[in-house]
């Protein structure tokens, strides 16, 4: 079989922020009903770690889950256990109401790092970075100039974010260019 | 600038974040219904100047659906509920009353009970 290959392959930029392309992750979307025990003990065995609060990211050594809308969970897993995962999931889930795929491979992933982080997020997505607001496990769903995006702030203050791979290209251009030397504004 | 909370994830979204749905609270008339009430159905649609209550969804967001009730002359919201209704909740036209006294919109009127008869 041909080698997985992320969609630009860990392409890099270095501007105000450094934004890459985070190459290959696994990412099970999952959707059932969060207040179920069934469901939260599936959600603890497979990423290690509870069901998010409303707009959070909570990680552990394993993976990490993140609240994607009141029904639907995205989960966070090294790529190469993927399958193994999303098996031992529905298995664990068989009986109860949801829906488990892998959109791995559906998906670009991409990190921006640095002081401008920030600001290069705040001028192409429509929600408020402030410091005060938007803190590290903040996780959340809107749209980075024209397409869907998601993205969530760790503690290392490094923004990860996710699309769809059809517009990794498109991501990484928006990012390049609100991450230019040049484009700084100094808000944040 | 209109700017919604999406009563499911909380988010104060702006409108470039949302995507219109239409009036909202329509009674659907399918199959078996008479011509009057599917042309209704399909093509009779409020237009007021004044308290409207339309259906939103949080298309890049959390995806679902909502609604909200606002004024369509000043842009104010007065608010926004779930989806999972027939009709505005109390909570929401009592905002209504209180900023718009008298205020009407098909059968429902700051004078109406939850059951949608007059008091």
């Amino acid at each position: 079989m041909s080698d997985p290959v992320s969609a630009l392959n860990g392409k890099t930029y270095s501007g105000s922020a450094t934004v890459t392309e985070n190459g290959l992750c696994g990412m099970i979307v999952l959707r059932g009903t969060f207040t179920d025990t069934v469901f939260q003990q599936a959600v603890r065995d497979i990423v290690g770690c509870d069901v998010p609060d409303i707009r959070k990211l909570v990680r552990s050594e394993i993976g990490s889950a993140a609240w994607m809308s009141p029904d639907e969970l995205l989960l966070l897993v090294d790529y190469s256990q993927t399958e193994a995962k999303l098996s031992a999931l529905r298995l664990a889930l068989a009986g109860t109401h949801f829906m488990a795929e892998n959109v791995s491979d559906a998906r670009a992933c991409f990190t921006v790092t640095g002081a401008a982080g920030r600001e290069v997020l705040a001028k192409i997505a429509p929600v408020d970075l402030s410091p005060v607001v938007f803190k590290s496990g903040d996780f959340r769903r809107t749209r980075f100039a024209q397409i869907a995006a998601a993205f969530w702030l760790d503690e290392a203050d490094t923004f990860h974010i996710i699309c769809f791979r059809s517009v990794a290209e498109y991501m990484f251009n928006l990012l390049k260019t609100s991450a230019h030397p040049n484009a700084g504004v100094g808000v944040y | 600038m209109l700017i919604l909370e999406c009563p499911y994830c909380g988010v104060k979204a702006e409108e470039s974040e949302l995507s219109a749905g239409g009036e909202a609270h329509l009674t659907r008339f399918g199959p078996g219904s008479s011509d009057d009430e599917f042309h209704d159905y399909l093509f009779v649609r409020e237009n007021p100047k004044g308290v409207h209550f339309e259906r939103w969804r949080h298309a890049n967001g959390c995806g679902k659906w909502f609604h909200a009730a606002r004024c369509t002359m000043t842009l104010e919201v007065f608010g926004t509920y779930s989806a999972q209704t027939t009709e505005p909740p109390q909570e929401i036209k009592d905002v209504i009353t209180a900023k718009r006294p008298g205020w009407s919109w098909r059968n429902v009127s700051d004078e109406t009970n939850t059951e949608g008869q007059r008091t």
